[in-house]
């Protein structure tokens, strides 16, 4: 009798510990990362039996979310600074990078023919140069002929991270824009229209002529758009490519700011493309659970030494090796 | 025996009486709880942008998420401007339709025709949205605007309504899609509601040497008139909240202009957009207000309906 409780006990006790194994875990945020999270959850499940529940409700939820202590990872395309993780007791590193790209569509001219830098995209993101054959585009364009036509603006028209890296970008490089207009998820357009979603931007650039709008790298290339090259810091004009958005994480200035909060658009390599956009995963401290917090560590562990060609054939760029490897030594400092 | 089982049965009956009257009861309170609770939900959501801005919530054209300065006006406008197109299209070719099924097509045509309105009404909002901005939009932008913008843009007064870049997207073509979206609704009322106008009026009329024209005119509308009106605001119910496929089409510019050809916004769009990262209190705050304010705006449409449709009998001497 006793022998049999025991044998019971033995097999109930292994059954909790098998369960307790095939762990699941639940992040939310940013929908920029969204597909990439997908994928590396399925392929994480197959390779470990684990589970990652990632729910794409945007940054501003991802950030309420961790806040709130209802999921074991948020994600955030803008890095929240500083102070603000302190104060939240959030650890804060980056998880795999993307980029914004101006897309055009101007009829006569040839796809990838065009270059622009950060100074013309801001006025005419403020409404100042309003005709594709304004002088100063004309200027940096030599060879490439222009036709009198109007510009029209094609915005975001809903919150999103790839407008708050874009518009981030302008404010680096442009005063008028830092005072008249700054940076955020979404912003007060001085022109232009604005359509839902990468797709919906995709669809009004691919319809107006005239129209310029940003959307992220992976979409410009399956729609087709016509996107341009950007000068970035060092003065040269670059095609936004997984080799340059590399270039712009690794020249980025990483080891001046703490717990990653740092945005690399404009960073200062020669051939860093200058809207590159990361994005971030927040995480607490000190979990509630850390049991769980663990086994976050352990999928993003496994994300950047496996993930890379997932996340590649999705359009998305993995981090440079430096980086991962003092994103470890970060979580091993300050993660508990 | 037998009185008792009566007495019983009197008993049992008033007993059922009482038991449906409060299930009806609660039924319909329920419709009064639930709208009272959104409304007040949603004016405590909205309080904190209402005691900050004030009045000018109502009267701003701001809408900057950067400085967390507000204004609901654009978006109200683009409200009442698309749902008010949307109606003005929509109500004269729901009545062709309705009228064409009732009294003149013949009859194999009838429900073939009834059947595809109903299917219609049954289509997603977002399929209207995407089928606006793939193919009326490079459509409207391409012919109609430019033409639209060189010929009834130089007349004076209303020119201001049709002058615009040839964007194809606007408040014009938002009123477009919501008045394609809204007329299945209204014509299948109409349709209803014509049917019901005893056939023994129709045939007086008719003997009395009345033309169609004049039986639709003298004898069906007035018959039917107030249930009529009862499903043109349906209609408009439906525009004033729809969300996709306003703003697939409407260009969602925070900006305020009088032309039909130009980008605005609308409640339920900007709510749509911005929801999921509205990254400050008042915000959300803001966001949430926009919505109370839609009810009011239904509200008053509404109420203003209803006062017609009273007016209108009062004359009649209903």
């Amino acid at each position: 009798m006793l022998n049999k409780a025991k044998t019971t006990l033995l097999a109930l006790a292994l059954t909790v510990s098998f369960g307790a194994q095939a762990a699941e875990i639940t992040g939310a945020g940013a929908s920029f990362v969204y597909p990439a999270m997908s994928k590396w959850s399925a392929d994480y499940n197959k390779a470990t039996k684990n589970k990652v529940n990632y729910q794409s409700i945007g940054s501003g939820g991802g950030i309420a979310q961790i806040k709130a202590g209802t999921v074991d990872f948020g994600s955030s395309d803008a890095p929240l600074k500083v102070g603000d993780l302190q104060a939240s007791g959030l650890a804060q590193f980056p998880s795999v990078m993307g980029a914004v790209v101006p897309v055009i569509n101007v009829p006569g001219v040839k796809p990838g023919s065009v270059k622009l830098t950060g100074p013309i995209i801001a006025e005419i993101f403020l409404g100042k140069i309003t005709n594709w054959n304004d002088p100063g585009i004309a200027a940096v364009n030599p060879g490439v002929v222009f036709p009198a036509l109007k510009i029209t603006v094609v915005h975001r028209s809903d919150g999103s991270g790839t407008t708050f890296n874009f518009v981030n970008y302008l404010s680096k490089v442009n005063v008028d824009w830092r005072n008249k207009v700054g940076e955020g998820t979404s912003v007060k357009w001085p022109v232009g229209i604005g359509g839902k979603g990468n797709e919906g931007v995709a669809a009004y650039t691919k319809q107006i002529k005239g129209a310029i709008g940003y959307v992220e790298l992976s979409y410009a290339i399956t729609n087709k758009l016509n996107y341009t090259a950007v000068r970035n810091r060092a003065g040269n004009f670059i095609v936004p490519s997984k080799d340059s958005i590399k270039a712009a994480a690794a020249s980025a200035e990483w080891n001046d700011v703490k717990d990653f909060s740092l945005v690399i658009t404009d960073a200062p390599g020669d051939q860093a493309y200058p809207i590159s956009a990361t994005n971030f995963i927040l995480m607490y401290k000190t979990p509630k659970n850390a049991q769980r917090s663990k086994e976050s560590l352990a999928f993003f562990d496994w994300v950047y030494t496996n993930g890379d060609a997932a996340a590649e054939n999705l359009g998305y760029v993995a981090l440079p090796a430096e980086l991962t490897k003092s994103i470890k030594a970060y979580w091993a400092a300050n993660i508990k | 025996m037998t009185l008792t089982l009566s007495q019983k049965r009197t008993h049992l009956d008033g007993r059922n009486d009482k038991l449906f009257k409060w299930a009806v009861a609660a039924a319909g309170f329920f419709v009064l709880i639930s709208l009272f609770a959104a409304a007040a939900m949603m004016f405590k959501g909205g309080f904190d942008a209402f005691s900050t801005f004030g009045f000018k919530f109502l009267t701003s054209t701001n809408w900057d998420p950067v400085q967390r300065d507000f204004g609901a006006l654009v978006p109200i406008y683009g409200t009442v401007v698309t749902s008010f197109i949307a109606v003005l299209l929509a109500v004269p070719i729901s009545f062709g339709i309705a009228i064409f099924l009732t009294e003149l097509a013949p009859n194999w045509l009838r429900m073939p025709v009834a059947s595809a309105i109903e299917l219609l009404a049954g289509i997603p909002s977002i399929i209207y949205g995407m089928w606006g901005l793939f193919i009326l939009v490079p459509l409207l932008g391409e012919h109609v605007f430019p033409w639209l913008d060189a010929n009834l843009g130089v007349w004076p007064i209303i020119g201001a309504l049709f002058q615009g870049p040839p964007l194809g997207v606007g408040m014009g073509t938002a009123g477009l899609v919501l008045a394609i979206m809204i007329i299945p609704f209204i014509a299948s009322v109409m349709r209803e509601v014509f049917l019901t106008v005893p056939t023994q009026l129709k045939e007086s009329a008719y003997a009395l040497g009345s033309t169609t024209t004049e039986v639709v005119w003298n004898i069906v509308l007035p018959y039917t008139r107030s249930a009529v009106i009862g499903g043109i605001f349906l209609g408009l119910g439906r525009a004033l909240g729809e969300t996709m496929a306003v703003t697939f089409v409407l260009g969602n510019a925070h900006r305020l202009t009088a032309s039909l050809l130009e980008p605005g916004n609308s409640i339920a769009a900007t709510i749509a957009n911005e929801f999921s990262e509205a990254d400050s209190e008042i915000y959300l705050s803001s966001l949430i207000g926009l919505g109370f304010l839609l009810f009011v705006v239904t509200f008053i449409v509404l109420s203003i309906a209803k006062l017609m449709l009273r007016s209108l009998n009062k004359r009649e001497g209903n």
